[in-house]
């Protein structure tokens, strides 16, 4: 698999703040690479240096083989952007920004067809200020795929949206990388991390904590399995004790998670049941849980990456 | 060429469609033409040096859309796209930088341009306007103003923080110059005290020489206006592109 993105050792501070400090990883070819973390983990600065917004400190870059700050146009050419904060002018319609970006790459990819593709066809004579938050990101999208690029960037592309057009969104996403495009994206949602993904890099204070498939570094944490429930009461006493004997204990509001001991080899289920029913507390929605990114960060960091 | 092309269409569409920005420059001036026109007609009086009030109105309305667009519109529609992320999102794109700046100038050129055209249009086909001077030395002083101006509104609009306050400075700046200047209303009839004011102003060099060149004076007999407002422009180009800020 060729090399598309090279980085060595990035480094970038702000007065005495350290916002990246010395990363190194690797993106291949026809790849969805994440960064994960927290905001202010350094994953929009990684990501603009990588663009050549923003110079670098330290450490070398290579991205589709140059360096982003010597040769920034065919960066700019070939690849193409989503950028976390950016806008169009309020009265510029849908159709009208396709067709002015358009004009500014040698060859540029059919917007009709874009337009199509990304479900903006209705909204085409809209102006930009009254698309939805979905929309605007699908508009966006558009803009980043008129260059017809190598590479895409997107970065923290369904903050702010709602669950559906979040999905609709990774909808699209994949399928850009269908057609053979590689994917530099950022989010601070695990799951979409998780989802989307082939390789994530887990980012926290400007350094890579972990960095391998969602798959891999979830099995890494162990297989361990838990139990949730919900309770209508506070838990009693001696039911808090007998699950306590289980596994480790997170009580979050009416929320109960048994999380197995590694050593343990009984029937988890089972045995959190029998303690349920005879203890005769009223509990709901009772399932099993397979451990993912959340758990793979909070391991990490001792963090969740809400806090 | 393609691409400044475009920009430049869309910009222009973008301007009509910003109501304020299009009714100071387009509209109010021939509004302010029509209604002064009627209260004092345009008979040609001793006070103007033979010339009605609508005669000398042209000139001076004209620079009254230059001072507009160039400290209002060009400063609010630069600093609102730098704030928005507007000019962020075309920085990633292989367009020169010169053909975003480009684009707006020319809009605001082009603006600038037809609002004077109506006035014309309108002082000729209404009022009978006299105009003794020529065109191409008209012209010529009309492009030097609209430069000096809009290259003011380039370091206004790397200096304001936000578009609100490109509005309120703008406004700030823009309000008691028309007033002072003889753009607003003839300076003939300001008092003595506030005529010395007036020599601090840049806008009043635009007067003076739009109004000198209309009637027929000759560039030789305006030579501290042409010099005040090429130094405006030169020092203005050059202040404007160390200050500049894209984001």
């Amino acid at each position: 698999m060729k090399s598309i993105i090279q980085v060595d050792l990035l480094r970038k501070t702000y007065g005495t703040i350290v916002a990246v400090d010395d990363i190194s990883f690797e993106v291949k070819e026809g790849e969805i690479f994440g960064m994960v973390g927290p905001n202010g983990a350094g994953k929009t600065t990684t990501i603009e240096c990588l663009e050549g917004l923003r110079r670098p400190d330290g450490g070398s870059l290579r991205v589709l083989g140059v360096d982003p700050q010597v040769d920034s146009q065919t960066l700019r050419t070939h690849t193409g952007i989503q950028l976390q904060q950016s806008n169009l002018p309020d009265r510029m319609k849908v159709w009208e920004a396709l067709d002015l970006y358009s004009s500014f790459y040698p060859h540029s990819a059919d917007w009709e067809t874009l337009l199509a593709q990304l479900g903006l066809e209705e909204k085409r004579n809209a102006p930009f200020a009254k698309l939805s938050g979905g929309q605007k990101q699908r508009l966006f999208i558009a803009l980043a795929l008129l260059p017809d690029p190598q590479l895409v960037f997107l970065d923290e592309l369904t903050t702010g949206l709602d669950p559906q057009a979040r999905h609709a969104i990774w909808d699209l996403v994949r399928d850009v990388r269908s057609k053979g495009k590689t994917i530099l994206m950022t989010t601070h949602f695990m799951e979409e991390a998780e989802r989307l993904c082939d390789r994530v890099a887990i980012l926290d204070q400007g350094r890579i904590v972990a960095l391998d498939s969602p798959v891999n570094l979830v099995h890494e944490l162990g297989s361990e399995e838990r139990v949730a429930f919900n309770l209508d009461e506070p838990i009693p006493a001696e039911l808090l004790e007998g699950l306590s004997r289980l596994g480790n204990l997170k009580v979050d509001g009416g929320w109960v998670s048994v999380i197995e001991n590694d050593h343990r080899q009984t029937e988890l289920v089972g045995e959190v049941v029998q303690l349920l029913t005879t203890s005769g507390a009223r509990f709901r929605d009772l399932r099993t849980e397979q451990p993912d990114l959340e758990d793979v960060f909070l391991k990490m960091t001792g963090r969740t990456i809400r806090e | 060429m393609k691409s400044l092309i475009k920009m430049t269409w869309m910009e222009s569409k973008l301007f009509l469609r910003e109501p304020v920005g299009a009714f100071f420059t387009l509209v109010f001036p021939l509004m302010m033409l029509f209604l002064f026109g009627s209260i004092y007609g345009n008979t040609p009086t001793a006070m103007f040096g033979g010339y009605g009030t609508v005669d000398i109105s042209i000139p001076a309305y004209t620079a009254m859309i230059i001072a507009t667009t160039g400290l209002m519109g060009l400063t609010i529609t630069l600093a609102s796209n730098r704030e928005n992320g507007v000019l962020r999102r075309l920085r990633t794109t292989p367009v020169s930088p010169f053909v975003i700046l480009a684009a707006q100038v020319i809009v605001m050129f082009v603006m600038t341009s037809i609002g004077m055209l109506l006035l014309v249009l309108a002082g000729k086909l209404v009022f009978h306007v006299q105009f003794d001077g020529q065109a191409a030395s008209v012209m010529a002083g009309f492009v030097l103003c609209c430069l000096s101006f809009f290259s003011l509104g380039f370091i206004l609009a790397a200096l304001v923080p936000t578009a609100r306050a490109a509005q309120v400075v703008g406004m700030a700046l823009l309000y008691p110059m028309l007033f002072l200047s003889g753009a607003g209303f003839p300076r003939e009839l300001l008092p003595e005290t506030i005529k010395k004011v007036s020599t601090y102003l840049p806008l009043t060099y635009v007067v003076n020489l739009l109004r000198g060149l209309w009637i027929g004076e000759y560039w030789s007999q305006h030579i501290t206006d042409a010099v005040v407002l090429g130094t405006l422009l030169v020092v203005g180009i050059l202040v404007s592109i160390k200050i500049f800020r894209w984001e």
